[in-house]
């Protein structure tokens, strides 16, 4: 059983959808960031008595938001996320450790367009026991890197240069804040 | 089983075109259950304009309908310049418009060509399949670069190297499997 620092009271968190975001970025011409974010996701944290914590998402892939519609419907196309044969992304922890001061590392299976990998996520958690208005509240930031192409996003395209458009590492980041009514 | 339709599409307006004979090809291949229609608009469309767009006439609401019925595309470009022809290129840039609801999202099609050189339109084939992907179709990762075409054909318009032949058949089989599957989603979706 993980001994943690913060102690989250046990039950079932749902999300906060106001105060939570699902993002990733990548980075782009060789050059910058490129940013985007998922408009729907579900998320729930579950802790059992003995402290022991599990996370859980599901991410809707047509939600897929950036700032350039067209470039939105082509994340969308079988290119990259191919929304209509694979409309959701999913993740569960499958170990979820808290460390000092809120430290987390959590590993979890992800999966994406039907490839499931475990990958590893760091980050923090922070708990308040009482928000003031009857709730517990929990925020969970976690960020991890992937290799899109290994869940078969396989886009390619290059800049005349030879550069490729879009990197393969990418890097998906959500701040999730989860909410559970005082009992 | 759902119905399943293909529309082949070729790049190349000449009336003996090998590109329309290789779809010819091709069409030959398709299952006995799977209708397969011939796109003949492609000279007759406008060149794209932007301010066209609110009434963009007959010729693109036409092609638009025939790639909306179809859940597959089977497209045989030739290769002008190292890329595809202007009038296909034309055909795809109305098809993708307005992007936001474009018959072109998650259309299954393949890609092959020939030229009457050594290399067979492979570059046209390779840009074509951009092309496609950026539209939002899903597109079959493969090619068929049929070189020297003037002596491809017998007269039955089938490929006379073997290995060509199977090859065409390969993709053919490739581009059906994708509109089976879509075409059964799609009955899905209406029950």
């Amino acid at each position: 059983m993980p001994q943690t620092a913060i102690a989250i009271a046990p039950g079932s968190y749902s999300y906060d959808p106001v105060h939570s975001s699902v993002t990733f970025n990548v980075r782009h011409f060789g050059a910058g960031k490129f940013r985007g974010s998922f408009a729907d996701f579900d998320a729930t944290l579950t802790v059992d008595e003995g402290g022991a914590i599990a996370l859980h998402g599901v991410v809707k892939v047509d939600s897929v938001q950036v700032k350039e519609p067209r470039l939105a419907g082509h994340l969308a196309s079988p290119d990259f996320f191919d929304a209509e044969r694979f409309p959701e992304i999913t993740f569960q922890s499958t170990s979820f450790n808290v460390g000092e001061e809120g430290t987390l590392a959590v590993d979890g299976d992800l999966t994406l367009k039907e490839t499931t990998k475990n990958v590893h996520a760091t980050g923090e958690i922070t708990f308040v026991d009482d928000d003031g208005y009857g709730n517990a509240r929990a925020g969970v930031e976690l960020s991890t890197t992937i290799d899109r192409t290994e869940f078969g996003v396989n886009f390619a395209g290059s800049l005349p240069g030879g550069q490729p458009v879009v990197a393969n590492d990418v890097t998906l980041t959500v701040e999730l804040e989860f909410v559970k009514p005082l009992a | 089983m759902s119905a399943v339709r293909i529309l082949g599409i070729s790049g190349s307006l000449r009336a003996d075109s090998h590109n329309s004979r290789l779809l010819a090809a091709a069409a030959q291949l398709l299952p006995a259950d799977v209708e397969y229609v011939r796109f003949e608009g492609l000279k007759a469309l406008p060149p794209f304009d932007e301010d066209d767009e609110p009434n963009p006439g007959p010729a693109v609401e036409h092609l638009r309908a025939e790639i909306a019925a179809a859940q597959g595309l089977l497209f045989a470009t030739p290769e002008y310049n190292s890329s595809i022809p202007g009038q296909l290129k034309n055909a795809i840039d109305w098809a993708s418009r307005p992007f936001e609801e474009t018959v072109m999202r998650n259309r299954n099609a393949a890609v092959i060509g020939a030229s009457t050189s050594m290399f067979g339109a492979v570059w046209a084939q390779a840009e074509l399949r951009k092309i496609l992907g950026a539209a939002g179709a899903r597109v079959i990762d493969r090619e068929l670069a049929v070189s020297y075409a003037e002596e491809q054909f017998d007269a039955e318009h089938r490929l006379v190297e073997p290995e060509l032949q199977e090859a065409l058949e390969e993709t053919v089989t490739a581009l059906v499997e994708q509109a089976r599957i879509s075409a059964a989603s799609l009955a899905a979706d209406r029950s």
